[in-house]
C-alpha cells in the first residue's frame, strides 16, 4: 500500500510539473506569438515587434528550454521517489 | 567541372554513404528490425528523429510558404516544433515504458480490444501512406531537376535505394542512415543561408541576420522587406492578416498532429531508458531547430532577393529608382541563367504583356492603393508579368538566385534527397510494422515464428515501397491537400487516444473506440465538405472560402476540433460504460513510473 501511495504522490508531482510547463508552452506560442501580439507591439525587435520574434524564433527556443527543464526536473523527481531506472 | 557532374558527384557520394551504413547495420531479429534493439543513445536518436521528421515539406516547401505569406505562416514554425513539447511531456516516456513495438499495439493492449487495435492500424495507414506519397514525389522532382533524368527514373532510383537500406536494416539500418542524412540535409540547408545572410545583412548567422540591418539601405531588414513588398501591392510581410482563431487552431492541429504521428513516436521506442526518451525529444528539437530557426531567414531573404531581381532599385532600398528587369537580360544575362533553368521545369514563368521589353512584377489585387499604381499608369501595364512563381523555388533556386558557387547547388540537391528519403524510410517502417506486427502477428497468424514475422516485415516493407513508388509516379491530384488530412487525422484520432490511454484509467474500450471513430469521421467529413469527396473537384457541397467555413475554421485547422470531439465522446461514453478491468488499471499504473523499462524488451 505504501508503494501505491508513493507512486500516487509521484504522479501528482509529475502532473504539477506538466501543468506548469504546458502553461509556459501555450504562453510563448499562442500567447506572445499570436493572441497577445498586439499588446507587445510597442516593444520593437529588429524592424518588427516582439510578437513576431516569438512567432518565428522565440517560441522554438522556449520549447527547447522547456523539454530540457522537464527532463532535468523529472530525473530528480524519479530519484526522490525511488522510481528511477 | 560542369554543374551536372558536380550534382552527380555529390548525390552519388551521399548514396554510397547510406548504402555502406545499411550493409554494416543489418537487422537480425524483430527487436532489431522494429526498435534497433533499444540501444540507440538519446543524442543519436534525437538526430535520427530530426531527419525522420523533417521531410521534403520542411526542407523544400516550408521556407517558400513563409516567404510568400510572411507572419501568418509562422503557424508552421510553431506548430511543427511545439509538438515535441507534447511528445516529451505527454507521450514518449510512457510509450517507451510500455515497451512494445508499434502504436496500434499500445492502443490494443491498453483498451483490451482487437477492434481498437485495428482502428489504430487504419488511422496509421491513412496518415502514413498520404505522407509517403509526398516524399516520393519530392524525390522524383529533385532527381529530374538536378540529374536531368525523367521523373519516373528518378523515383525508381530513390525506391531502389530505400529498398536497400530499409528492408535490410529495418529500424537499426534506418536509424544510422537517418543520422547521416541529417548531417547532409542540415549542411545543405544552412550553407546557402549563411552566404545569403552575409550578402544581405552582413551577419553570418541567418537567425540573427533576419532581425539585423539590410546592408544596401542601412534600414532594418524586415522593415526594408515590408516596404518593398507593400510598394508592389503585396500585403506587409510582418503583419497579421488572417483570422486569429483560425491561426490558433491551425497551430494546435499541427502540434498535436506532430505528436500523434506514428513514424515519429516509434523512434522513441529505440532508446534504452524512459529518461532517455525525454532527453531524446529535447535533442530532436535542438536538431530540428537548427533548420527551423534558419527557415524564416531563408524565406524572407529569398523573397527579398527574388523581388530585388525583378526591381533592381530595391538593392539600394528604393524600389522604383531603376526600371524593372528587362526581357533581354532575363533571356541572355549569365546572372539570370537560373530563371531560364527554372522556366523549363514550369515552376517559374514570365510574359511581357504590354510589349515594353521589361518584366514588371507586382500584385494585381493590391496594386490600386500602393505606390506601384503610379508606375502602372505611367508605363501602361496591363497585368503582373512574372506569371508563375512556385513556392518551392525559394529553397531549390536560392543558391542560384544569390549567385553561389556550383558545389553549393550540388549540396542542396543531395540535401533535398536526404530529407525526402529519410522521412520515407521512417514512414515505411511504421507501415510495415503495422502490417506485419499488428495485422499478421497480432490478428491473422498469432502463432507465426519470429523468423516468419521478420520475413513478413521485410515483405510488407518491400510491398509498401512498391505502392508508394507507384502512387508517387501517378500522384493523385490531391497530393498537396492530403497533408491537411494526414495531420488532421493524426491530431483527431491518434493523439487523443494515446493521451487518454496514459492519463486516464477510467476510459475503457467502448469510450476509446467511439472517440477514435467520432474524431476521425468528423474531421474527414469537414475536410471533404469543403475540399470535395476524396478531394475530387466539384463534389464539395460547401464552397471552400473563409466566409463559408464554420466559425471561420479552415479545413486544415479542423483536426483540433476533431480532437476535442474525440475527447468529449470518449469521456461521455466511458461515464456510462464499465471501468477497465484490473489488469488494465495495473498497466496504466506501470507505464506511469519509469523503473523497469529495461526488462521490457522480451517479446
Amino acid at each position: 500500500m505504501s508503494d501505491r501511495q508513493s507512486s500516487n504522490a509521484y504522479w501528482q508531482a509529475n502532473l504539477r510539473i506538466i501543468y506548469i510547463c504546458l502553461a509556459i508552452w501555450a504562453l510563448v506560442s499562442y500567447g506572445f506569438g499570436i493572441v497577445l501580439r498586439p499588446l507587445l507591439s510597442g516593444i520593437s525587435v529588429g524592424g518588427t515587434d516582439l510578437g513576431f520574434w516569438f512567432a518565428q524564433q522565440g517560441s522554438i527556443l522556449c520549447f527547447i528550454a522547456l523539454i530540457f527543464f522537464y527532463t532535468w526536473r523529472m530525473n530528480r523527481l524519479d530519484a526522490e521517489h525511488g522510481v528511477d531506472e | 567541372m560542369s554543374q551536372f557532374t558536380l550534382n552527380l558527384l555529390f548525390i552519388t557520394a551521399s548514396f554510397a554513404l547510406y548504402i555502406g551504413i545499411a550493409i554494416y547495420c543489418r537487422a537480425k531479429s524483430t527487436a532489431e528490425f522494429y526498435a534497433a534493439n533499444r540501444g540507440v543513445g538519446p543524442v543519436m536518436n534525437g538526430m535520427a528523429t530530426a531527419a525522420d521528421w523533417m521531410s521534403a515539406a520542411s526542407f523544400i516547401s516550408m521556407a517558400g510558404l513563409i516567404a510568400f505569406t510572411g507572419y501568418d505562416n509562422s503557424t508552421y514554425l510553431m506548430g511543427w516544433t511545439g509538438g515535441y513539447v507534447l511528445l516529451a511531456l505527454l507521450l514518449a516516456p510512457y510509450l517507451r515504458k510500455f515497451g512494445k513495438f508499434t502504436v496500434p499495439e499500445f492502443i490494443g493492449d491498453r483498451f483490451y480490444s482487437p477492434t481498437a487495435r485495428i482502428i489504430g492500424v487504419i488511422c496509421l495507414l491513412i496518415v502514413s501512406i498520404t505522407y509517403v506519397i509526398g516524399q516520393m514525389t519530392g524525390v522524383g522532382v529533385t532527381f529530374s531537376r538536378y540529374l536531368e533524368v525523367s521523373n519516373a527514373t528518378g523515383l525508381w532510383i530513390g525506391a531502389a535505394l530505400v529498398f536497400c537500406y530499409a528492408v535490410l536494416g529495418g529500424m537499426k539500418g534506418i536509424t544510422y542512415t537517418q543520422v547521416a542524412q541529417y548531417v547532409v540535409l542540415i549542411i545543405a540547408y544552412t550553407i546557402p543561408a549563411v552566404f545569403i545572410s552575409l550578402q544581405l545583412t552582413g551577419n553570418f548567422l541567418p537567425p540573427l541576420g533576419l532581425f539585423g540591418t539590410h546592408e544596401g539601405s542601412g534600414v532594418a531588414f524586415l522593415a526594408q522587406l515590408d516596404g518593398l513588398v507593400t510598394d508592389l501591392g503585396f500585403r506587409a510581410y510582418t503583419e497579421h492578416h488572417n483570422s486569429t482563431l483560425d491561426m490558433v487552431l491551425f497551430t494546435m492541429a499541427l502540434m498535436i498532429g506532430t505528436a500523434g504521428l506514428p513514424h515519429v513516436i516509434i523512434r522513441f521506442f529505440t532508446v534504452p531508458k524512459v529518461s532517455d526518451a525525454r532527453k531524446s525529444a529535447g535533442w530532436a528539437l535542438v536538431f530540428i531547430a537548427l533548420l527551423y530557426t534558419v527557415a524564416p531567414a531563408v524565406g524572407s531573404m529569398a523573397r527579398f532577393n527574388l523581388t530585388a531581381t525583378m526591381w533592381p532599385g530595391a538593392e539600394q532600398g528604393d524600389t522604383f529608382s531603376q526600371p524593372a528587369v528587362s526581357l533581354a537580360d532575363i533571356e541572355t544575362s549569365p546572372d539570370l541563367a537560373w530563371m531560364r533553368n527554372w522556366q523549363v521545369t514550369g515552376l517559374l514563368n514570365w510574359e511581357d504583356k504590354n510589349g515594353d521589353g521589361l518584366i514588371q512584377y507586382y500584385n494585381e489585387a493590391g496594386a490600386a492603393n500602393a505606390p506601384v499604381a503610379a508606375v502602372i499608369a505611367e508605363q501602361g501595364l496591363v497585368g503582373n508579368e512574372l506569371t508563375t512563381v512556385n513556392n518551392d523555388i525559394m529553397v531549390l533556386a536560392n543558391p542560384e538566385i544569390a549567385n553561389l558557387p556550383g558545389w553549393v547547388i550540388a549540396i542542396v540537391a543531395a540535401g533535398g534527397l536526404a530529407a525526402a528519403l529519410s522521412t520515407a524510410a521512417g514512414l515505411l517502417l511504421a507501415i510495415s510494422g503495422a502490417v506485419s506486427h499488428d495485422l499478421i502477428k497480432g490478428t491473422l497468424m498469432p502463432n507465426i515464428s519470429e523468423k516468419g514475422e521478420l520475413m513478413a516485415a521485410r515483405i510488407s516493407m518491400a510491398a509498401s515501397i512498391l505502392v508508394a513508388t507507384i502512387l508517387g509516379l501517378n500522384p493523385p491530384g490531391f497530393a498537396a491537400q492530403t497533408v491537411a488530412l494526414a495531420f488532421g487525422l493524426a491530431a483527431s484520432s491518434i493523439f487523443p487516444v494515446l493521451m487518454m490511454g496514459i492519463f486516464s484509467s477510467r476510459v475503457g474500450k467502448e469510450g476509446a473506440i467511439a472517440g477514435m471513430i467520432a474524431g476521425m469521421l468528423s474531421t474527414i467529413l469537414y475536410i471533404f465538405a469543403y475540399k470535395g469527396i476524396f478531394f475530387v473537384a466539384g463534389t464539395n457541397f460547401l464552397p471552400d472560402t473563409p466566409d463559408a467555413w464554420l466559425f471561420g475554421i479552415s479545413p486544415a485547422s479542423f483536426g483540433t476540433i476533431g480532437a476535442l470531439i474525440n475527447f468529449a465522446v470518449a469521456f461521455g461514453v466511458s461515464a456510462i460504460s464499465n471501468r477497465p478491468p484490473a489488469h488494465v488499471q495495473e498497466l496504466v499504473e506501470s507505464i506511469r513510473v519509469p523503473r523497469g523499462a529495461g526488462g521490457a524488451i522480451s517479446h
